[in-house]
């Protein structure tokens, strides 16, 4: 069973330096009660696996959105993302002030990396990036010929923490994810040592279908109420 | 024409590849005017590579930016009958050959049919997406742009810029003309009346094989 705690003492989990895995997409599904807080705690050096580094100006008029706080406020050296384009921020601490390392990696492997990991196999063989300069990334480890075709084989990723964001978890840690928000939050919450879940709604066991439950609280380490965003 | 005709022109033709029933992956910009443009009859299921099958129109009633966008971050909705799903479903519904059809744009292509569009090095590096993975995986892969930049051809013997991916290109459909990628080169099998055939090739550093059968593009 999970440990439900408050989100100012799930941030104090998180120390300098460590790797930690986002789930969300442009903000969509990032836990953002617990990275706001996070972008409040000082907390730097973090290496963090995210699909992108989300953008400036959010829907409802944050100046920044979800994960883009933790870019904006220099807490990121290292960043494994697939796009970054949209967060203008990214570009400048990159190429100009060169205090953050960016790792592209397409969108499709860095999902299948991460579940792999999750799921204890040595690594993804795809197809794409064969051809271009993704066999020069440090998590592309050769190249495979399979019943004539090509492919990369790329490296598990592994984090020590996963964040994740759910719209209703209950008391066992069972995860509901609404709308298009459980993107990368899936596969992230069974590839890091310790996971942590933002909940908009801690609800009670049963409330949840067994069925509609797309994370399993197995997976699910620590708890925190978000409230509805 | 001005921009937004050549857009719109170029959207109107691709609009025509599709079949009735196809699952599609459109890319940002131009391509997501295709749909405006589909023939009477002919429905597509677009997918949202963040996790939508079967997008829908945002409305006031159903629009919720917290937890539904699209592959831009923008506010999206699904329509009737689709359905949601996760990053790692999404990419092995593309990568399985699971996408019937897949409409971007590029910065260059060339006569092998390979793509660069996703890093101007040392310039700009906004990174691939997902737009490695549809190229690889979409049973057909349609470039729709602007035949030239800035009057410089974008049509290239070989691409000076990274790869998105090589030799993935089923067509290309530009406000000159309609190409289809074959193992001979690229082969005009269209042209907008417009233009005369000298014009194509000049405004294009590969060489074009003609059709001999050449329709005018409508």
């Amino acid at each position: 069973m999970p440990k439900f705690v408050s989100i100012e003492e799930a941030v104090k989990l998180i120390p300098d330096g460590a790797t930690v895995m986002f789930g969300g997409f442009m903000g969509c599904g990032n836990a953002h009660k617990f990275i706001d807080a996070l972008s409040k705690s000082g907390v730097k050096d973090l290496t963090m696996i995210c699909n992108d580094a989300s953008m400036p100006g959010g829907p409802m008029g944050e100046d920044y959105y979800g994960v883009a706080k933790l870019v904006h406020n220099h807490q990121i050296k290292k960043l494994i993302a697939t796009h970054v384009g949209l967060n203008p921020e990214v570009a400048q601490q990159s190429m100009q002030e060169c205090t953050l390392e960016v790792i592209l990696i397409p969108q499709g492997s860095l999902a299948e990396m991460i579940r792999a990991d999750g799921a204890g196999l040595g690594g993804v063989l795809t197809p794409t990036g064969v051809g271009t300069i993704v066999e020069d990334n440090p998590y592309c480890l050769g190249k495979q010929t399979i019943n004539g075709k090509d492919y990369l084989l790329m490296a598990p990723i592994h984090a020590d923490f996963a964040v994740i964001a759910g719209y209703k978890i209950d008391k066992a840690g069972n995860v509901w994810y609404k709308g298009d928000t459980s993107n990368f939050n899936i596969v992230m919450a069974t590839a890091a040592d310790t996971v942590i879940a933002e909940a908009e709604q801690v609800v009670e066991i049963g409330d949840i279908a067994p069925e509609d439950v797309r994370t399993s609280g197995v997976f699910v380490d620590y708890v925190v109420e978000g409230g509805l965003y | 024409m001005d921009k937004s005709q050549i857009k719109a022109f170029i959207a109107a033709r691709v609009a025509k590849e599709l079949k009735d029933g196809d699952v599609v992956n459109l890319g940002i910009g131009l391509p997501t005017l295709v749909p405006n443009y589909l023939p009477e009859g002919v429905h597509v299921t677009l997918q949202s590579e963040n996790g939508i099958i079967g997008t829908g129109s945002v409305t006031d009633e159903n629009k919720d930016p917290i937890h539904v966008v699209d592959a831009g971050g923008s506010p999206s909705a699904v329509g009737h009958g689709g359905s949601f799903i996760d990053s790692s479903v999404s990419f092995g519904l593309i990568r399985g050959g699971h996408v019937d059809a897949t409409v971007l744009g590029g910065l260059e292509v060339d006569e092998e049919g390979s793509l660069s569009n996703w890093i101007i090095p040392g310039k700009k590096m906004p990174g691939m997406g997902g737009a490695m993975d549809l190229l690889v995986g979409a049973k057909n892969v349609i470039v729709a742009m602007e035949h030239t930049a800035k009057g410089n051809p974008k049509i290239l013997k070989k691409c000076k810029l990274p790869y998105t991916a090589v030799k993935c290109i089923t067509k290309i459909i530009t406000e000159m003309c309609v190409l289809e990628v074959t193992d001979k080169g690229l082969y005009m099998t269209e042209i907008n009346p417009e233009f005369t055939v000298e014009q194509v090739q000049a405004a294009t550093e590969a060489e074009l094989i003609i059709s001999p059968d050449l329709k005018p593009m409508v």
